[in-house]
């Protein structure tokens, strides 16, 4: 059943117009109910035709339609898209005739599942599409957009295209045991080609791993005692008023939110309550998530203050951060020296009244991430975690080829593993069938596209 | 009237109507020349890669070639003997002469068949449903069951040279109009071609200067019978020969005489990859200074010798040319020369898994009619017919063996899913859980099945039941038992050349290091085992890691193959599916979901599409 589908694919409330997809074999004819203009089924493909949209005689808004029929639209469907004015009233009301129409809402994922079921996209391309969606700086688009255009499937395809090569000598080896005139692959020969291999996903892989940090950005959180000025650094870095920033001690009690960029690389803030002993409930599950969330981030910045002695608590903070990237803010430098510094050996004097220490902050995490020689890099490398873990898994199957040319294991059994890496490889580039592949892939996918 | 009327005498033939008559049901085997029963046309060997595996499997399901091939030994060799034991298999030179001989005596002697040389040129169809066969003289057989096993008959032309005559490959008649009446029925019919080369008078041969191919120095039988009836000291060897710039010249300047090359325009049949004519071989490897030939001895009652490698379509003038310019053959005679021959084929993507067709019911068909090359992939499918069309009259369920049980899995899943372009050989690479089909292991993976089916006697499977418990009594003997390094054992082991050990460790440990072989840790051991037994539970042990991870894989197969696909099920109705995938659904309709990720053009969003249809048409749960 290939019925119409449809879906908001702007974020909702926010900027100028907001765009509603529809996708489905009726897509033109259920628009064309509620629009008034230009007969929208009669209409040229790939225009856009103005007009109202009208709940029977009521002008709900003006409107731009773009018509686009299959096979050349993005789920080669026949697909229109309604540009309203914005406003969560209007464009939900434009949904609501949709529905009332024949649409069914679309789940999440679905426009770029129809794409991917309808051969217009393959399974990378199919993740590249939402990283474009979701990729919030210039450098994630661009690698975004080079999954899309096929490069990373290009490197994957040349690394099953040398262990191929290999696996067909094993073949006629075997299948044609008395033909001397034909190499014999040997375990020194493959055990050559598996290192190569495996140097060139090692590459693959670091990239990709800095590539992640470009992509999703870097995990940050503020820690610290109460009232130590958390909120207020993280205002001063995001320049908008998100946390509640007063001098009551506890004010802060959820886990707050934002995204900065430093060079192009978003940090996405979470600012904590303040961490101590408390007998209220609410706060004392604040304090509980934030020392969980010491674990997960990529980067601590643990703000100490200036006019407190070091307690108890907060050494106990300062050796559970001492393994991981991590930077010591010592905040209130305005206010009176009471803090015992003998004890720290790296940290960062700040004061957010007197405008002090923030671009130290910045430069620092520049250095610590190696951010500059990051830009440099071009964008060719794996960016979603289900292809790097295949690769990972490919690595622990090139492992078990070395393992079983060591243990002086025949040919055949080497072999086993080699296809393995060659099967989980063309499972990146979607070669391979795997019943969970695609279950888990679009559950990844986000509502709208 | 008959209970199953086998059309063809070739290998498909004997095991289709030995399976039939030995489990009860009255059988005709109707052939065109009862002399050419079982005959061998082509090499004089039997088994090979993949193939001799083949055979071990025919054997354990209870048929006829494994014991009939270990009659026939003039050489015998284990083939990939340095390689692991999942690529090893047997290949026997077979004596031409024995072993039609051997098995016309079996055919004979079995009660509930009776044999008629006749030439068969049509089919008794009503409904759908085949009734019987029509002779050339027009006389009707009724039979419940018909399998057709007519090998090259269809429309066999022999092509030399310039020539084509319409004739088998001794000469004989074939069947002109059966596959025209087989296309009548609503068959795709596919013309393929293949070659043989010529026979050498042995004493023209000077052997002196040719390279001596011995058989191995120990005795191996194909059948779990474990019958030796040759003497592994008197095996007939095989020579070995090169081609020359010389032969090449002859080839390359005559190429346009060849049937092949031009000598005839009205070729359409397509020749098998793997078994090139040496007109290939020279034009499509130029940069090759030569190539392997080797000489192989058709019987001890004949003095032919068969030239493996050098299959031509030349004529016969030329033919004499490129033999003579061979080293050893400069004065060799011919006693046959190569010829091509052309024949037609059934689509086998028109077959069920039972190899029952789709389009006439009780019609089954095997060996080379479904465009399979080989007398052991002829064997084999002869056989499951047989099995399946007596089960069919039994009103039991079929024999369907899967891709990780068996190579004749692999090959009838292969025919009915993917077709055949060119003539199909086995080969191992087909098999994607090679190391779970093994040479060793055929009887463990197939004889409950022969013996269920009814062809494995009592005695043969209580003998197997014992094989498998001495197995298992043995497995945990060795996980059960540890040896210490104390004086005296490492002794022990230094004597039956075992490093010595320097912890204490489980014999099962121990048979896991590459260098020990479980036959020298006899004196370890609570009683005797067979030779078998040890065998078997070595290879599990050392390569336990690995088949593991061939079981695993195979699960994930198995899951997808239990993933069934309703019958009724209409492709139309799935809007997205590519069109070359519901083309091809369409002609194959696949039983399971397993079967449909395997036919080529139908990609994982086709099944995708597929499986939620199915989901949400017949409220299907998958598991």
């Amino acid at each position: 059943m290939n019925d119409t589908i449809t879906a908001i694919s702007t974020t909702l409330g926010i900027g100028a117009i907001s765009i509603i997809r529809v996708s489905g074999n009726d897509a033109i004819k259920i628009v064309n109910k509620i629009f008034k203009g230009r007969d929208l089924e009669k209409v040229n493909t790939h225009t856009i035709n103005y007009g109202y949209i009208m709940d029977g005689n009521i002008k709900i808004d003006e409107v731009l339609v773009s018509v686009m029929r299959a096979p050349k639209t993005f789920t080669r469907e026949d697909v229109v898209e309604i540009n309203t004015h914005g406003g969560i009233a209007i464009t939900n009301k434009v949904l609501e005739l949709l529905l009332l129409n024949g649409c069914r809402l679309a789940e999440p994922g679905e426009f770029t599942k129809r794409a991917f079921l309808n051969g217009r996209i393959d399974l990378i391309e199919a993740e590249g599409v939402m990283d474009l969606i979701n990729a919030k700086t210039e450098k994630s688009r661009k690698i975004a957009m080079n999954e899309v255009n096929g490069e990373v499937s290009k490197l994957i395809k040349d690394l099953r295209k040398n262990i191929i090569e290999i696996l067909a000598n094993i073949e006629v080896n075997i299948d044609y045991p008395e033909y001397e005139d034909i190499e014999e692959m040997t375990n020194k020969i493959i055990l050559d080609n598996v290192e190569n291999i495996t140097l060139k996903i090692n590459n693959i892989l670091k990239k990709s791993e800095d590539m992640k940090i470009i992509k999703e950005g870097i995990k940050t959180i503020i820690i610290g005692s109460p009232n130590v000025g958390k909120s207020s650094i993280l205002n001063r870095l995001l320049n908008e008023d998100k946390a509640i920033v007063t001098d009551i001690a506890g004010t802060t009690r959820d886990i707050v939110e934002g995204n900065i960029q430093i060079d192009g690389i978003i940090l996405n803030i979470l600012d904590t309550a303040g961490i101590r002993k408390t007998n209220d409930v609410v706060e004392s599950i604040g304090v509980k998530k934030s020392l969980d969330l010491i674990d997960e981030a990529d980067l601590i910045l643990y703000v100490l203050n200036n006019n407190e002695k070091i307690i108890e608590e907060e050494k106990d903070i300062l050796n559970k951060i001492k393994d991981k990237n991590h930077i010591i803010i010592v905040n209130k430098i305005d206010l009176e020296k009471n803090i015992d510094l003998s004890m720290l050996d790296n940290y960062i004097l700040m004061s957010i009244k007197d405008d002090v220490g923030i671009d130290e902050l910045r430069k620092k995490i520049k250095d610590m991430f190696n951010l500059e020689k990051i830009n440099t890099s071009d964008f060719t490398y794996l960016s979603s975690a289900r292809s790097i873990s295949l690769l990972k898994k490919a690595l622990i199957s090139l492992d078990d080829v070395k393992k079983g040319i060591k243990e002086n294991m025949p040919v055949d059994m080497v072999e086993i593993d080699l296809k393995k890496v060659w099967s989980t490889l063309g499972e990146i580039i979607g070669e391979t069938y795997s019943d969970e592949l695609i279950d888990q892939l679009f559950s990844q996918f986000c509502l709208g596209k | 009237m008959y209970e199953v009327i086998v059309v063809g005498g070739g290998h498909a033939g004997c095991e289709a109507s030995l399976s039939c008559a030995r489990k009860g049901h009255k059988t005709l085997l109707a052939t065109g020349n009862i002399k050419n029963i079982a005959d061998m046309p082509c090499n004089p060997s039997i088994g090979g890669s993949a193939k001799g595996i083949v055979v071990r499997e025919i054997d354990a399901l209870g048929g006829e070639m494994g014991r009939n091939a270990d009659k026939s030994i003039l050489q015998i060799k284990m083939l990939n003997s340095a390689k692991g034991p999942a690529v090893q298999a047997l290949r026997a030179q077979a004596d031409k002469i024995t072993y039609p001989k051997n098995m016309i005596n079996t055919l004979t002697n079995t009660s509930n068949l009776e044999i008629k040389e006749t030439i068969v040129e049509d089919l008794i169809v009503e409904n759908n449903v085949v009734k019987g066969i029509k002779l050339e003289d027009g006389t009707e057989l009724k039979s419940k069951i018909v399998i057709l096993t007519t090998g090259t008959y269809l429309k066999a032309d022999i092509l030399i040279g310039d020539t084509r005559k319409r004739q088998g490959p001794h000469g004989e008649k074939p069947s002109n109009h059966l596959s025209d009446k087989l296309k009548e029925y609503g068959f795709n019919i596919i013309r393929l071609k293949t070659g043989t080369p010529q026979r050498i008078d042995k004493n023209s041969i000077d052997f002196s200067k040719t390279k001596i191919e011995q058989g191995d120095d120990r005795y191996y039988t194909f059948s779990f019978d474990n019958k030796v009836y040759y003497d592994k000291d008197s095996q007939i060897p095989c020579h070995l020969i090169y081609t020359n710039e010389k032969t090449h010249k002859i080839i390359k300047d005559n190429l346009n005489k060849s049937s092949m090359y031009g000598g005839l325009s009205d070729i359409k049949g397509v020749g098998p990859r793997y078994c090139p004519s040496i007109e290939d071989k020279v034009v499509r490897f130029a940069d090759k200074e030569r190539h392997q030939l080797f000489l192989e001895p058709e019987s001890i009652y004949y003095d032919d010798i068969y030239i493996q490698g050098f299959s031509t379509s030349m004529p016969y003038e030329i033919q004499e040319k490129m033999v003579h310019s061979l080293e050893g053959l400069e004065n060799a005679k011919i006693n046959k020369y190569g010829y091509a021959i052309e024949y037609d084929a059934i689509d086998s993507k028109q077959l069920k898994q039972t190899l029952e067709t789709k389009i006439i019911k009780n019609l089954y068909t095997a060996g080379q009619i479904n465009g399979t090359s080989g007398y052991e992939e002829a064997a084999c499918q002869g056989l499951i017919a047989g099995i399946n069309a007596s089960l069919s009259l039994e009103k039991k369920e079929p024999l369907i063996l899967k891709r990780n049980e068996a190579y004749i899995g692999v090959l009838i899943d292969d025919l009915v899913t993917k077709g055949v372009i060119d003539p199909y050989r086995l080969l191992t690479s087909r098999a994607e859980y090679r190391l779970l089909l093994r040479h060793d292991n055929a009887d463990i993976r197939l004889r409950e099945y022969g013996y269920k089916v009814g062809l494995v006697s009592q005695e043969k499977y209580d003998k197997f039941k014992e094989k498998k418990n001495q197995i298992v009594t043995l497995t945990e003997y060795l996980k059960n038992n540890k040896l210490t390094p104390k004086k005296e054992t490492n002794e022990k082991l230094i004597n039956v050349g075992i490093p010595e050990i320097k912890e204490s460790m489980t014999l099962y440990n121990l048979i896991k290091r590459p260098e020990v072989k479980i036959e020298k840790l006899q004196s370890f051991l609570d009683k005797n085992y067979d030779i078998d037994v040890l065998e078997q539970v070595e290879i599990n042990i050392k390569y336990e890691g690995y088949i593991k991870k061939a079981i695993d894989e195979a699960n994930k197969m198995v899951d997808l193959d239990n993933k069934k696909i309703p019958e009724d099920i209409n492709y139309d109705k799935i809007h997205n599916l590519a069109s070359e995938a519901k083309q091809k659904l369409n002609q194959i309709r696949p039983t399971s979901i397993g079967q449909a990720l395997r036919i080529s053009g139908v990609n994982p969003a086709d099944i995708s599409l597929i499986m939620v249809y199915i989901k949400k048409e017949y409220f299907y749960e998958s598991k």
